[in-house]
């Protein structure tokens, strides 16, 4: 514990990097994802080239995505290079939770709507979005978890953050070090993950509780054989 | 463009098999042989656990809570956590154990995932027709239950994959390898061969799983799932099962 109380300074400060390095491609991923997913769940022929593009996307190692994006003229050892790939991963995720969002609404619920006369516009904000909110949460629940703990690659290339505690505890050979880093990555994505279903549900009290773990599963089951 | 041409010639460079530095041939077989290695123990230890879940219905929570957790869990982290507590002598067992634990869920997941898809009543109609709960097992779960268990093995692959390239780091070879000494070099055609390599690794890999994944649908259900009407504008809601459209 001595190493930990005599670098709390540091370890908060990589903490708060690392949650402005994360934050921002969580928001980025999500505000991307919304309008690629529903133009995949709208336009059948284009439904699946896009998911399977977003597929292979998804399956390019971390350093691989570093080195192409440096190709194509993004500052390589940078934080812009770290933020721009975990947005990448981050689409990837929450592009097939939008389609799938939109699937599970009843279509009754869609012609009601409009039936008593909603644009597709309006209609999609107020029906469609809310509608799907527990699969979008449940997928921007496993992109932020994700994103967290992925970050921590950007110390590889020379990005600081908890990531940081990683490669230096290692080089000093201070186990303490590398296991606190850890424990602080564990413990922001849980804190994030929290924040998220309690903003769940604030922004939708009708749902009753047990459909929130429900959508996870699903997410975290279709995620894990994706 | 220049950049990818200076990339294709690091790879094609005659120095690439020949050259002081560790043969391309040589790195890439390290990232295979450490990759397979680890998704095979993993599959050894989750495979028959995930079908376990499945079969009896107990310890499904375990299960997703496995695969949720360990996405928080970071990969780089792990490793080097792994490598400084076994010591750095036995730094290869220590990344191939970091490398399994990571593979497990996903592994897991895909193999109760399976099993938990498949429709009770084809349950029932084994039992029904007087299979034992072992010929139920391999000759109606295991089967139905592949495909998923493929695409588990699949996400497990890639992440072993993607956490080789990063276990360059510990001195373990592997492609990550060039990645990492370019960077220290300063040269970025190196980096970016490297990274192309890799790149094309994994599309390869997850070319050839996603081939396994068609072939072993059953013949009999083949075009069943995929023939789900969709029309573009109102679309009938999905039967609500547990996995939904995870294929």
């Amino acid at each position: 514990m001595t190493w930990v109380l005599d670098n709390l300074d540091l370890i908060w400060e990589l903490t708060l990097e690392h949650l402005r390095q994360s934050i921002i491609p969580i928001v980025l991923s999500f505000v991307i994802a919304l309008p690629i997913g529903w133009a995949a769940w709208r336009y059948t022929p284009f439904r699946g080239a896009a998911l399977t593009t977003i597929g292979l996307l998804y399956t390019i190692p971390s350093l691989g995505l570093f080195g192409l994006l440096g190709a194509f003229g993004i500052p390589f050892l940078s934080e812009i290079n770290l933020i721009i790939a975990l947005t990448v991963y981050g689409v990837a995720i929450m592009t097939r939770s939008v389609a799938d969002g939109l699937d599970s609404i009843d279509p009754a619920v869609r012609a009601s709507a409009v039936a008593v006369g909603y644009g597709p516009w309006r209609r999609f904000w107020a029906v469609d979005f809310p509608l799907s909110g527990p699969v979008l949460l449940a997928g921007l629940r496993v992109t932020a978890t994700s994103t967290i703990s992925l970050a921590t690659v950007g110390i590889l290339i020379g990005v600081q953050n908890l990531g940081y505690l990683f490669t230096n505890g290692y080089q000093r050979r201070i186990v303490e070090e590398v296991l606190s880093g850890v424990v602080a990555v564990v413990v922001i994505a849980l804190v994030i993950d929290l924040a998220l279903v309690l903003l769940g549900r604030a922004l939708m009290p009708w749902l009753p509780r047990r459909r929130e773990s429900r959508a996870v599963t699903r997410r975290v089951l279709a995620e894990a054989t994706a | 463009m220049n950049l990818f041409l200076d990339a294709f010639a690091w790879i094609f460079s005659p120095d690439r098999l020949t050259g002081s530095s560790v043969p391309l041939p040589l790195a890439i077989w390290q990232h295979l042989a450490f990759t397979f290695g680890s998704v095979a123990i993993a599959a050894l230890i989750a495979i028959p656990l995930g079908w376990l879940i499945g079969h009896t219905g107990r310890g499904r929570e375990i299960a997703v809570a496995l695969s949720g957790a360990a996405r928080a869990l970071p990969s780089l982290g792990l490793l080097l956590l792994l490598v400084l507590v076994i010591g750095v002598v036995h730094k290869t067992e220590a990344a191939v154990i970091s490398f399994v634990l990571l593979a497990i869920p996903s592994i897991l997941a895909g193999a109760y995932a399976g099993f938990e898809a498949i429709d009770r009543a084809v349950i029932d109609a084994g039992r029904a027709v007087g299979m034992t709960p072992w010929q139920v097992l391999w000759k109606i779960e295991v089967p139905l239950g592949l495909p998923l268990l493929i695409g588990g093995l699949r996400s497990a692959t890639l992440q072993v994959v993607a956490t080789v390239t990063i276990a360059a780091y510990a001195g373990l070879g592997g492609l990550g390898f060039y990645f990492l000494q370019g960077i220290q070099l300063n040269r970025f055609d190196q980096v970016l061969g490297a990274s192309l390599v890799v790149v094309a690794l994994a599309l390869f890999l997850d070319g050839l799983f996603a081939l396994l994944q068609r072939l072993v649908v059953p013949r009999g259900v083949t075009g069943r799932a995929r023939a789900e009407g969709r029309t573009p504008y109102l679309r009938p809601q999905k039967t609500a099962d547990a996995t939904g459209s995870t294929a």
